[in-house]
């Protein structure tokens, strides 16, 4: 690990600030992401913000009926908030799915969203990575791919986002809530939230430098069943090779993003009125246009057998 | 703001710094950057020191430290608690599992300068040779283990596992999320799944976490 200063900070607006003027700086919220690359010297920062002690660990009501879900609540805690199991059953259920409870424990919400992705050469610092180092090249790209994208890559990254919260927070149409270095706070819907890798691999998300993450907002309940069935190596304690997160409503209609397959949590509401019709042409539209590689390809029929599973639940 | 108001630096905590690192070299060897005195601590590449007093198994315990120590590296290199073992310093085996004010942790992913203030329970807090702790007695009845390498860890994540249940903490195998989570042999290894046995002691650790979970229950 590099030498590195630290501070804690005592207000977001103050967090957002002190980043604005350490250019190396970094946010600390659980650690569990951050420590384990800078152990690697993957992230290198100058000084360290710890953002633990800004009170925002708690989960709230809003006026429009959703949840304000503070930027600092462990996902433990945010898994187990009885509105948050009976209202938001998908998002307890990502939650569970990952990781373990002792990381869970740390864990936070705006941690989670921001964590990097788990591309075997990324974390290889003797291989070329764009995301790590931009213009080195990509080492995935006709390497070992089981793991990586088969939809919305680029010539210059094929990693996926591996968290599983957020591709709940996806299907629940989220909104992230930040404040930015000059303490002006604004709105960003989760499907704007993360980008797809494009030119610039390193660049994850639309969040500006020294932008502070304060809460996630949850519209209203949908109601409906909910699903968050995640396939993996492992029965638990590993990555998603492909998740399905699902809202279905009696009707037959409802919401699905997928994990596992993209750079970001992947939805196409466009598709979604191919549900009433059943698991394979909904998948057919939803992920129309991907481009696996031999390696991967396995991920499409497992992305449509997974959502056939969790239709036929929902069927009872 | 001052950044630095935590921060202070003596040619003495440095030299002490720089001893116990060496001793403290993680697999990387990342840890191991000599520390040159006289610079100050904003410099790149320099060690900064802090002060944090955690409260250990009950004692006030205050230390100088490189701002880069984990709490596991401060509990085994500067504190002497050796119990809690470094098995991959990444999150990926749960040798290092201690208690933060009650809740179960990786040791090796969290700075000490992060729990200023903060209640830790190692595995020689849970119980002592000649007074141990219910589950440590369990574990010796079961055989649940062989080398004994995970053991700590596994003890005191099984100990703050029972306690999640207990508070309605849900699980990846739990059916119902409205209903009080089961104390069932399923739940148990899904929640003790962050701590891996090498020797692959798995069913007498379920069988050592179930008596007590039994008799608590
Ligand atoms: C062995 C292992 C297995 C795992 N398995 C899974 C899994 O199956 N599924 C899964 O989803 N995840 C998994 N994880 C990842 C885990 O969920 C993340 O490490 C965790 O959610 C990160 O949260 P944190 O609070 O610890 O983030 P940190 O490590 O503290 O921070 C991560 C990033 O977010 C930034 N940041 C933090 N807070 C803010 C804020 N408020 N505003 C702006 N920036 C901020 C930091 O600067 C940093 O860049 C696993 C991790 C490990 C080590
Ligand atoms: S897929 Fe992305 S993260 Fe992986 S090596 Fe290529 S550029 Fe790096
Ligand atoms: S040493 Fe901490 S989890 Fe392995
Ligand atoms: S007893 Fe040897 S690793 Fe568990």
């Amino acid at each position: 690990m590099r030498p590195f200063t630290y501070e804690r900070a005592r207000t977001p607006a103050e967090a957002a600030a002190a980043a604005a003027r350490n250019p190396g700086a970094k946010f600390i919220a659980g650690g569990t992401n951050l420590l384990d690359l800078m152990k690697l010297q993957i992230e290198v920062p100058s000084h360290l913000i710890d953002v633990n002690g800004l009170g925002l660990d708690r989960i709230e009501a809003t006026p429009e009926g959703g949840l304000r879900i503070g930027a600092l609540v462990r996902n433990t805690d945010l898994a187990t908030d009885e509105r948050v199991r009976r209202d938001y059953g998908v998002l307890s259920r990502a939650l569970l799915a990952g990781a373990t409870g002792q990381l869970r424990n740390k864990a936070t919400t705006a941690g989670n969203l921001l964590q990097r992705t788990r591309c075997p050469y990324f974390y290889d610092t003797n291989m070329a990575c764009n995301k790590r180092q931009p213009g080195s090249g990509c080492s995935a790209i006709g390497g070992i791919t089981r793991h990586h994208a088969v939809i919305g890559a680029s010539e210059a990254c094929i990693a996926t986002h591996p968290s599983d919260m957020a591709v709940a927070m996806r299907a629940l149409d989220a909104v992230v809530e930040t404040v930015r270095p000059d303490g002006t706070a604004r709105q960003i819907p989760m499907a704007e939230f993360h980008r797809l890798p494009g030119e610039t691999p390193h660049i994850e998300t639309a969040l500006e430098r020294g932008e502070f993450i304060a809460a996630v907002t949850l519209p209203p309940p949908l109601g409906g069943q909910q699903f968050y069935r995640k396939v993996r190596d492992r029965a638990s304690y590993a990555f998603a090779l492909v998740s399905v997160a699902a809202v279905v409503q009696r009707d037959g209609t409802g919401r699905v993003a997928l994990g596992g397959v993209a750079h970001k949590p992947w939805r196409v509401e466009a598709a979604e009125g191919e549900l009433t019709r059943g698991a394979k042409p909904a998948m057919a539209a939803i992920l129309g246009g991907a481009r696996p590689t031999h390696e991967n390809a396995f991920k499409l029929t497992l992305a449509e057998r997974a959502l056939a599973s969790v239709l036929a639940d929902a069927k009872g | 703001m001052e950044s630095s108001s935590h921060l202070s630096l003596t040619r003495r905590a440095l030299v002490a710094a720089a001893a116990a690192t060496a001793g403290a070299t993680t697999p990387e060897g990342a840890d191991a950057q000599p520390a040159s005195a006289g610079n100050s601590s904003t410099d790149a590449g320099t060690p900064a020191m802090t002060s944090v007093s955690l409260r250990v198994n009950g004692e006030l315990r205050s230390l100088e430290l490189d701002t880069r120590t984990t709490l596991l590296d401060a509990l085994r290199e500067h504190l002497q608690l050796t119990g809690s073992k470094k098995g991959c310093d990444h999150g990926q085996c749960g040798a290092c599992t201690v208690m933060v004010d009650g809740r179960r942790v990786y040791s090796c992913l969290t700075l000490a300068v992060m729990h200023e203030g903060d209640e830790v329970t190692t595995i020689e807090g849970l119980g002592q040779p000649e007074t141990l702790h219910p589950m440590q007695a369990a574990f010796v009845k079961h055989d649940g283990y062989q080398c004994g390498y995970c053991t700590p860890g596994q003890i005191c994540a099984s100990v703050a596992m029972l306690e999640e249940i207990k508070a309605g903490v849900p699980s990846h195998v739990t059916a119902d999320l409205m209903a009080s989570p089961q104390l069932t042999a399923e739940e148990i290894r899904e929640r003790m799944s962050g701590n891996i046995c090498r020797c692959g002691a798995y069913s007498n650790i379920v069988e050592a976490i179930t008596e007590v979970a039994g008799r608590q229950a």
